[in-house]
């Protein structure tokens, strides 16, 4: 019964944010100007460092906690750069 | 899931409620991302999924951890603290930058960099309200 329920509530829990990653994904290709499509990445980064951990929950392995600690770590430089580039034009000034 | 099995009743309620809560949250932050007008709209939806999404989920990844390993599992928290820490200076860094092109862009939505100084004020003082009135709009930058 518990294994029942808890299935379930990773597939719908997977599902959503698999949606959430298309739909920031649609944001970074479409965005009308850079600034959104550096959203769109931050977006797309901080839910793939979610459905890290959720599939850490579905697998009972900690491993994916390791990868869900690097994807955030890269996603927060990623934007912290790209934003200093639109800012400035170069990232190291 | 196979070891799921041995999971009390209310422990996997509450994972699942703490899972769906934040899944949920991450996927109405995304769909603001995809639905809003203007940038400064935008800028505000994923922020969403980086507060109570990240806190669901990693509550979630708590009790599941903490349940099945039988001692108190936090090192989720580190996630946690690093999105709580990193999640501002990032959007406040592409905001700024954003607000830097559409000044140099001169679009008409943005307030403009500087109001004008007191030397309009002195020049021809019963024009005062405009310099309170700009001073108040950049303010809320």
């Amino acid at each position: 019964m518990s294994a029942a329920i808890l299935s379930w509530a990773v597939t719908i829990a997977q599902i959503a944010l698999a949606i959430a990653m298309a739909l920031a994904l649609v944001r970074m290709i479409k965005g009308p100007r850079a600034q959104d499509r550096v959203l769109g990445l931050d977006a797309l980064y901080g839910n793939a460092m979610l459905l890290m951990l959720v599939f850490g929950i579905r697998t009972g392995n900690s491993l994916y906690f390791e990868t869900s600690l690097i994807i955030g770590a890269l996603g927060f430089v990623a934007t912290v750069a790209l934003a200093k580039f639109l800012m400035r034009g170069e990232v190291i000034e | 899931m196979n070891q799921a099995a041995d999971l009390p009743i209310w422990a996997a309620l509450l994972i699942a409620l703490f899972l769906l809560i934040g899944a949920g949250l991450t996927l109405i932050g995304s769909f603001g991302l995809y639905r809003l007008r203007s940038f400064y709209d935008r800028i505000h939806a994923p922020t969403l999924g980086t507060s109570w999404g990240t806190a669901g989920i990693i509550t979630a990844s708590i009790i599941y951890f903490s349940v099945m390993e039988s001692r108190l599992v936090l090192h989720q928290l580190l996630i946690g603290a690093f999105v709580i820490v990193t999640t501002p200076v990032t959007l406040i860094l592409l905001s700024r930058a954003a607000l830097y092109r559409d000044r140099a862009k001169n679009d008409p939505g943005v307030p403009p960099l500087d109001p004008p100084n007191n030397t309009s004020e002195i020049s021809n003082p019963e024009k005062e309200p405009t310099p309170t009135h700009n001073n108040t709009h950049t303010g809320e930058v």
